[in-house]
């Protein structure tokens, strides 16, 4: 017998006195009742309780947030699906940072990732009630890596993608795509329990929400 | 094949690896206590988390709704887990994922060796995972000449310094974090020298150290926090970013995850994703959750293998008593607001899972019959507050009784020489069988007075009674007792009115330590 097959056998048995399946009550909440302001403002109290630095910027001037985030900063990474608009005051003016895109046709090395010094990304959902931001993996938000190996990580996200709970994210996500979950820069708690920012992950964690 | 189940249920197959403790509870307990540090870092630690916790939990109007909805979510993964297993290995599988399966530790070490030996590498980084430590899987490897880098910081800690974890979510839980930069300073190679105690600078030195590793790591393994069957995803749930660096960067991912593990949907994960982070660390979400699914063209490892393992769920599932401790997310809720646990610390229970959890899956998963957890189920004081924090409801009380249970009768099938314990009980039997054997007995009770002397205190039973004066006193009996008290104050002349019965006094023709043979009735 193949191990697949003994262990299908001992759960069989195992399972002998047939135990019933209970119906799952999900008297939970699935559903939001705030309004869009009371998500906007929830999502940034918890986003800020995190140590991520937050934005609240009309969608027209997502550029010129971004480029006053970035001044200073020699290189950075975008996915190609990026809206070419948050970055037009990028391109146009001087003495801003290199942009590298990555695409299926030149996605970037690990090396060339970890010398460059932010990653710029649009995120598909996020939930205010817990302050996490979802990313899955669509063109504007590029593949895991290159929100990983950059120590700064800038999040565009549009005000209209914020849900209050869970359950509504989860309804708005697609499970077989590769996702990742942030809520606020990597952390540890491993010492005494005391929660401290930043340990292998991006170390900053920039959020400009846009209304 | 077919999972129809047509004869005769076969014996259970116990797991191996660490889940054995190496000498018995109470003697492992007692030692730990003396480690006054040990108790002072575990105090602090165990308090702080309890407080977050309950911090976020109050902060969910439907934290209750939330803890049914996810106790009957497992409750129907198990009772239809080979069609969850089918199911979830279906879509796994369709998306390029390979699925290895691992009747017991030995078995899952050799699949995860060969898979490395394919790769040619001996160098593998590692995300903390509770299932390789419990199948010994670095110990194993070790042995074949590859070395696995465990990346989670407290596992880092735990490594460096050749010690064993201590608790299932923060493995170093019982170090401070002097001892922690210690450490460092002793066993990091260019660790800067100045480095402070500061978790922050720590932290800094931990990513140092492991950077390089991560970048040109070619190998990862993983555990999983749940598997999602109608979708074939695997999730893992962490905060440093060293599971996203496992997850993301190397070639090739193996992850080890015990059969128990899946839930039936992806919707199901709204409910462990709120349930986990707050009940573990006590934050409304941890840092980073990873999912995946298979392989994903371009992002992610592209040889993507699982292993399933058994090594003694079946065991455990098939204890209809037990089996809802297999419903575990491995929270580790249980083991803060353990009394016990915050005094012995994690190490006293021997195996891979400690406190609460470990004391009844353990023995679950090993058979009550090995010898060395036969004392795990009574490492509790069975006060019950393991069950109230627990996200998935599972009455560990109740189990910890049960398994008390089997053992006593394990043990009497054992003994064929009747033990202390059975002379003790016989003449209880007798003892408590009539009003009047008790009363013959009671009458010995200044003897007792005698034996506690001056000091009116017993400070020593003798035979196994010896066990509860080890640590307490006992005082001196009384000279009479209850019943005779009330039998003195209580002459017939003055007996209750038959129909005006107080409480405990069952009624006419029951005149309370009057040497009849009536028992009924009898509260005294
Ligand atoms: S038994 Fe419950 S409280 Fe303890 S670790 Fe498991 S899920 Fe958490």
């Amino acid at each position: 017998m193949s191990a697949r097959e003994d262990i299908m056998a001992r759960i069989a048995s195992a399972l002998h006195d047939a135990p019933e399946t209970p119906v799952v009550p999900r008297e939970y909440r699935r559903s939001s009742n705030m309004s869009a302001e009371q998500r906007l403002e929830q999502l940034v109290d918890r986003l800020q309780d995190y140590k991520a630095n937050v934005f609240v910027t009309p969608a027209e001037e997502a550029s010129a947030k971004l480029a006053e985030l970035l001044a200073g900063s020699t290189s950075i990474v975008v996915p190609h699906g990026l809206p070419q608009d948050w970055l037009s005051k990028l391109t146009d003016d001087a003495g801003m940072p290199a942009i590298e895109v990555d695409s299926p046709e030149r996605r970037l090395t690990v090396a060339e990732l970890d010398a460059l010094d932010a990653v710029v990304t649009a995120a598909a959902t996020a939930v205010s009630e817990t302050g996490t931001i979802m990313l899955d993996g669509s063109a504007d938000q590029g593949r895991r890596i290159i929100s990983l190996v950059p120590d700064r990580h800038i999040v565009l996200l549009r005000a209209s993608d914020i849900v209050e709970v869970l359950p509504e994210a989860i309804a708005r996500l697609e499970a077989t795509r590769p996702q990742t979950w942030i809520s606020g820069p990597s952390a540890t708690s491993d010492i005494e329990l005391e929660r401290v920012e930043g340990v292998h992950g991006p170390r900053t964690l920039d959020v400009i929400i846009l209304t | 094949m077919s999972n129809t189940f047509l004869g005769m249920p076969s014996l259970p197959v116990f797991g191996r690896g660490n889940l054995n403790a190496t000498e018995p509870f109470p003697q492992a307990a007692h030692r730990e206590l003396a480690n006054t540090q040990l108790r002072a870092n575990l105090g602090h630690a165990t308090h702080t988390i309890r407080y977050k916790r309950l911090k976020v939990v109050a902060e969910l109007p439907d934290w209750e709704q939330m803890r049914d909805a996810g106790s009957a979510i497992k409750d129907a993964t198990m009772a239809n887990l080979p069609a969850m297993l089918e199911q979830f290995e279906a879509n796994f599988t369709a998306r390029g994922g390979i699925i290895h399966w691992a009747r017991d530790a030995q078995e899952a070490n050799e699949i995860v060796t060969a898979l490395i030996q394919e790769t040619g590498e001996t160098e593998v980084v590692k995300v903390k995972s509770m299932a390789t430590q419990e199948i010994g899987l670095n110990e194993y490897l070790e042995d074949q000449g590859i070395a696995a880098y465990e990346t989670d910081l407290a596992e880092l800690i735990v490594q460096l310094d050749h010690d064993k974890p201590s608790h299932i979510l923060v493995p170093a839980i019982h170090k401070n974090r002097s001892q922690v930069r210690e450490i460092f300073l002793r066993e990091m190679p260019a660790v800067d020298p100045n480095l402070t105690d500061e978790p922050a600078r720590l932290a800094e030195a931990a990513r140092k150290h492991l950077r390089k590793k991560f970048l040109s790591a070619k190998v990862a393994i993983s555990g999983a926090n749940f598997g999602l069957a109608d979708t074939g995803t695997l999730t893992v749930v962490e905060s440093e970013g060293n599971g996203r660096m496992c997850l993301t960067l190397p070639e090739t991912l193996i992850t080890v995850m015990g059969i128990e593990k899946l839930l039936p949907s992806w919707s199901d994960l709204e409910v462990f994703m709120q349930l986990l982070p707050r009940s573990s660390t006590g934050e409304r979400m941890n840092p980073y959750t990873s999912l995946w699914t298979g392989v994903t063209e371009g992002d992610g490892p592209q040889n993507v293998h699982l292993v399933m393992l058994d090594n003694g769920r079946t065991a455990a599932l098939a204890d209809e008593y037990g089996r809802t401790a297999l419903n575990c997310i491995r929270c580790s809720a249980c083991m803060n607001v353990c009394p016990v646990y915050e005094r012995t610390g994690g190490h006293a229970y021997g195996s891979t899972y400690p406190g609460p959890i470990g004391a009844i899956l353990s023995p679950l998963m090993t058979g009550i019959k090995s010898e060395e957890n036969n004392s795990l189920p009574y490492a509790s004081s069975l006060c019950g507050a393991c069950f109230d924090a627990c996200p998935v409801k599972i009455n560990i009380p109740e189990i910890l009784v049960h398994l008390r249970g089997e053992d006593v009768d394990s043990q009497r099938a054992k003994v064929k020489v009747p033990s202390q314990m059975d002379f003790m009980m016989k003449g209880a039997e007798w003892a408590f069988s009539s009003g009047a054997k008790l009363n013959l007995l009671e009458k010995g009770l200044p003897l007792g007075k005698l034996a506690a002397g001056r000091d009116k205190v017993i400070k020593k039973l003798p035979g196994i009674a010896g066990g509860w004066t080890q640590s307490r006193d006992i005082p001196a009996p009384p000279s009479q007792s209850f019943r005779q008290w009330w039998a003195k104050e209580h002459k017939p002349s003055t007996a209750v009115v038959p129909g005006n019965a107080v409480p405990g006094h069952a009624g006419p023709g029951n005149t309370a330590g009057h040497g009849t043979e009536n028992s009924e009735g009898e509260q005294a």
